[in-house]
């Protein structure tokens, strides 16, 4: 069984790889049935970890002593209105639309706003947390930053010297970040074409 | 098939073969690995012994990736990582957590905690609620997986995976609760939040070594030497791009 589960998969992975590469009609019907039916699945996972999340995780803590029992009853309680609301209503319904971005949206804003204060916090303590030379560099890279593009330099763009510099300074984190970027699409492909050749099977049970 | 394909292709192919060649036994015996050291992989694996001897569990964090979304190769290195994790703290007490803001992803980790447990004759401590979503938005995700890191008995914290600005709060919860914490993303705006918050973090594509230098796989290793040669290929383009477009041919 594990076999034929192997066989499918990397069968599967190479069929939509292929669809990618050659533009041959029988291949891109395949893969377009490969890719549909993987968005059903995934779909379908991710309803099956909603359920997993609400009886499996928070149902149990509702039902022991644990210390965060009541928010695990306002999620199920949560979860229970929106999914009947959903299905009455229809995901599409204004009225449902606005139930639900009513309730995400000031919460999640708020939580933005309370990350700006976590981030500049942590800021602040680069220094404390990172006592070497890597901390120091970071450090003062994150003061030269802020200060290029808080926009006070601006009276430079009249000196042709230092509008040079400053543009250098600029391209300096722009090719830091393709570097790293470079790294990562070398790093990702590599990770890719082993689980399309199966040495890498988080599928097998 | 235009040129583009040809090469897209030409590249996968090189990527696969030389997975295959550099994993044969006999190269590896002639041609041995020689990795450089990564300090915070070593202390890594310090934490997890630990958290072996003193009876903790270690939480991975797969983050929000979409299993469906081509940008999801950080989080099927967390998967790699939580098998090796599950097989390392399998004489533990306590079997790893694991943590994810997508379904699939949530039922691939509960797949690979069964794989570990049946490789490892742990059978009777498995509990499928052991890996589990936490949030489908990148806020509620986070929200959930500060619950797991807030949990008593969670000591250690590995975050691999897709993570955003919002990270922040992972590794203020983590910082405040875990005795250790290593963090790996394929974001660049979360390398730099977690660098900032003071956790061990993997830079770049330090990321996908991980599994390599947790002594993994060979595959791991022989991808590390494929990854070293394309980055000679890739370096030689850009040098000789530049030439070109300075000498003013092409």
């Amino acid at each position: 069984m594990k076999f034929i589960n192997i066989v499918i998969a990397i069968l599967s992975g190479v069929i939509v790889l292929l669809g990618y590469f050659l533009h041959l009609p029988g291949i891109q019907s395949i893969r377009t049935s490969l890719r549909d039916g993987g968005v059903i699945l995934c779909g379908v996972a991710g309803l099956v970890a909603i359920l997993n999340l609400v009886f499996g995780v928070h149902w149990k803590r509702a039902r022991q002593d644990h210390p965060g029992k009541s928010y695990s009853i306002l999620l199920i309680v949560a979860f229970l209105l929106t999914l009947v609301s959903g299905i009455f209503l229809g995901p599409s319904n204004p009225g449902f639309q606005k139930l639900v971005t009513h309730v995400q949206v000031p919460v999640e804003s708020s939580l933005m706003a309370l990350l700006a204060f976590t981030l500049v916090f942590s800021a602040l303590k680069v220094l404390q947390r990172h006592r070497n030379w890597e901390g120091g560099i970071f450090f003062l890279s994150i003061i030269v930053f802020l200060v290029l593009n808080s926009g006070v330099l601006a009276f430079t763009s009249d000196i042709p010297v230092l509008r040079g510099l400053l543009s250098f300074f600029h391209q300096v984190p722009v090719a830091g970040a393709r570097g790293i970027l470079l790294g990562i699409a070398l790093g990702s492909l590599v990770t890719g074409v082993r689980v399309l050749i199966g040495t890498d099977r988080p599928y097998n049970g | 098939m235009n040129l583009e394909s040809w090469l897209g292709l030409l590249i996968v192919v090189f990527t696969a073969l030389g997975i295959g060649l550099f994993s044969g036994r006999k190269v590896r015996a002639s041609h041995p690995a020689v990795l450089r050291k990564i300090p915070a992989i070593n202390r890594l694996r310090r934490a997890i012994g630990v958290s072996v001897e003193d009876g903790s569990r270690v939480h991975l964090s797969l983050g929000s990736a979409d299993l469906n979304d081509a940008t999801n190769p950080s989080a099927l290195v967390g998967l790699s990582v939580l098998h090796r994790i599950g097989q390392l703290s399998s004489s533990g007490d306590q079997p790893p957590v694991a943590t994810s803001g997508d379904g699939g992803f949530a039922l691939l980790s509960k797949d690979v905690l069964s794989a570990v447990a049946s490789e490892t004759n742990t059978r009777e401590s498995y509990d499928p609620n052991q890996a589990f979503l936490t949030g489908v938005t990148p806020f509620s995700y986070e929200l959930g997986a500060m619950d797991v890191i807030a949990e008593s008995g969670v000591r250690t914290n590995v975050l691999v995976g897709q993570f955003g600005a919002e990270s922040g709060f992972l590794a203020a919860a983590t910082t405040e609760h875990a005795d250790y914490t290593l963090a790996a993303s394929d974001s660049i705006v979360a390398q730099s939040v977690f660098l900032a918050s003071g956790q061990d973090t993997l830079i770049g594509e330090e990321l996908f070594a991980l599994p390599a230098y947790l002594g993994y796989k060979p595959a791991h290793i022989a991808s590390l030497r494929v990854q070293d040669l394309l980055r000679l290929l890739v370096g030689f383009g850009l040098i000789l791009g530049a030439i070109l477009s300075v000498t003013g041919v092409g």
